[in-house]
């Protein structure tokens, strides 16, 4: 049986923002099948008691002093940018177009 | 009349060529050039560079011999030039991790780690080359080209730092700055014979250091030596307040530790799980000789078991695919990098999704979509939950072994260097290859690789893991400069003399 299907992997890839072509679909779909089952193999461990670590270090809240600092000058933030308008980022329309 | 050391600067140590500029017996300048001259002579078969800033580089040799000129102290390592892995943001130069989505973007600000690189007035010669965003064990999967081998030009480097290993070992730097995330420090020092160290999680600072798995990831010294490894630790070590998960205690001295190079009365662990099955002859071969010999030099060694290192690949291959997924989820052609298909009709999503495509190679698109799978909520518990569950109790088998021992050793990779194109399609024989050193990235512990041999079969390097617990890292360089200093002995010279001329 496998982990994972093509049609999985199509969901997976607009989830997370690949427009990938057919013959990728075909690729990745095989490719993650076979991962998937080896690394599944974690779910051999009896765990159920153990605690999940997220971090090698306990994490705990940082907080400095609200001290004024220079920011990131804006023509700097705007040197590496795609597309600038008006001293802003541009970016593509955000939303659906009307009916 | 020139001297040994004008002849042959570039095959000097990071320390004799600090205290030689120390001394004026050379220039900051003159030490800086003839590592340029080199990468210009023998960079276009070894291809470990991306970038080479000669005027960045020369300027800071240049302020290195004002200061010494005007009678000011210079640090230990003032004018010793340096090869940085390009996932370290370095303000002005460009910083591409490897992948076309990044491409001629220069950044805005300098990493920590490249603050005080320059604070200490160590020229940064350029960027080298690595697999795209850190994914891989070979550095094939760059986006701008493989980095060659220099003990054998068809062979791999290691990676994901392959390129900052290649540099040190074909004599273009003495001095290099990888990231270890799995082993991609470790294990590239393994197969070009040189010193790699992955310092304790929160050790090194990762603020502009581009984030692959934050809970793992950790920038370190590449060496020729470890005294070298050494000095470069203590410069780019110690609390950065930028970096919420640094670690504020004082970092153990390394260079003290370096310097004493002493096993005597320690206990050394020998990992049963990482050796058999999967390690080649030569490298189990070349192992066991350098344990005896740690064992000759007065320490005591002992077996131990960690039963769930075995299970430590398939937890680190959910739990960074998963981080990375979001990780990588920034690079969406908005404000920086590549952007793709805005014809001022296609919406965001649709230039986001095209520009992905594009910029983003067959590797890292793999493991986007493995971590978004294990971290689909259906899924979550048996995936993502579990290994982290693993997580801990790799952690524990750590903590039970270090009960018992000062330190733990084991092969660093289970094979030499692999021929390139061997493995590039085949990730899960791509993935094996951290198979030893990805536990310590796991439990945030420390690791230094380091050269025992050539391998009897095939002639390449292979390189001994020594494993600490975290905030130890001073233990490594006792156990490294003693087992350093004995081969040195035994053999006359270091391992790395013994790379074929390029």
């Amino acid at each position: 049986m496998s982990a994972i299907t093509r049609a999985e992997v199509a969901h997976l890839a607009r989830l997370a923002r690949l427009d990938l072509a057919e013959d990728e679909l075909d690729h990745y779909a095989e490719q993650l099948d076979v991962i998937l089952t080896s690394v599944a193999r974690v779910s051999e461990v009896a765990a159920d008691d153990i605690p999940p670590t997220s971090h090698p270090v306990p994490l705990v809240n940082v907080t400095r002093p609200d001290e004024a600092r220079p920011g990131l000058p804006r023509a700097d933030a705007l040197a590496a940018a795609p597309a600038v308008e008006d001293d802003r980022f541009r970016v593509p329309r955000i939303l659906e177009e009307e009916e | 009349m020139s001297t040994p050391l004008e002849r042959d600067l570039i095959r000097q140590s990071a320390a004799t060529l600090a205290e030689a500029i120390a001394e004026g017996e050379v220039s900051a300048r003159e030490v800086t050039q003839a590592h340029l001259d080199r990468i210009a002579e023998v960079d276009g078969d070894v291809h470990a560079f991306l970038h080479v800033d000669a005027e960045g580089a020369l300027a800071t040799a240049d302020a290195v011999d004002a200061s010494r000129a005007a009678g000011d102290a210079l640090g230990p390592l003032a004018g010793v030039p340096l090869a940085l892995k390009d996932i370290l943001a370095m303000k002005g130069v460009p910083t591409t991790c490897g992948s076309k989505i990044l491409e001629g973007w220069r950044p805005p600000y300098d990493a920590t780690v490249v603050e005080r690189l320059r604070a200490a007035g160590i020229p940064i010669l350029g960027k080298t080359n690595m697999d795209e965003f850190a994914m891989g064990s070979s550095t094939e999967h760059s986006a701008y080209g493989p980095t060659r081998n220099p003990w054998d030009l068809d062979r791999i480097p290691g990676g994901s730092g392959g390129g900052s290993a290649a540099a040190i070992a074909s004599f273009e730097a003495p001095l290099a700055i990888g990231t270890d995330t799995g082993g991609s420090i470790r294990q590239p020092a393994a197969v070009t014979g040189t010193v790699g160290v992955k310092p304790t999680y929160g050790g090194v600072s990762r603020y502009g250091l581009v984030a692959l798995a934050s809970s793992l990831d950790q920038a370190g010294p590449c060496t020729r030596t470890v005294m070298d490894a050494a000095l470069l630790h203590a410069v780019i070590g110690g609390h950065d307040p930028r970096d919420s998960t640094s670690i504020p205690d004082p970092m153990p001295d390394v260079v003290a530790a370096a310097a004493r190079a002493d096993v005597r009365g320690m206990r050394i662990g020998l990992v049963r799980e990482l050796t058999g099955e999967g390690y080649q002859a030569g490298v189990e071969q070349r192992f066991r000789e350098a344990v005896e010999i740690l064992e000759h030099l007065g320490a005591e060694v002992v077996e131990v078991s960690c039963p769930h290192f075995e299970y430590a690949l398939g937890a680190y291959y959910l739990i960074l695919p998963s981080e990375c997924s979001s990780n990588l989820a920034r690079f969406d052609g908005m404000r920086y990098g590549l952007r793709v298909g805005d014809d001022g009709n296609a919406s965001v999503e649709e230039v986001m999704s095209l520009t992905r495509e594009a910029g983003f190679g067959p590797e890292v698109k793999r493991r986007i979509m493995l971590g978004t799978y294990a971290l689909y909520s259906g899924y979550y518990d048996a995936y993502y939950g579990q290994a982290q569950k693993v997580r801990t109790l790799i952690q524990r088998d750590f903590e039970a072994a270090f009960a018992q021992c000062d330190v733990l050793v084991s092969p660093t990779a289970p094979t030499t260097a692999f021929r390139i194109g061997e493995k590039v399609d085949d990730p899960l024989a791509m993935y094996l290859n951290d198979v030893a050193t990805i536990p310590v990235n796991m439990a945030g512990n420390c690791a230094m690789s380091l050269p025992v041999g050539l391998a009897p079969e095939d002639g390449l390097p292979v390189g001994l893991q020594v494993m600490a617990p975290p905030m130890a890292d001073d233990r490594l360089y006792l156990v490294g400069g003693a087992l350093e200093g004995a081969l040195r002995d035994r053999w006359g010279h270091l391992l790395i003399e013994e790379v074929p001329s390029l």
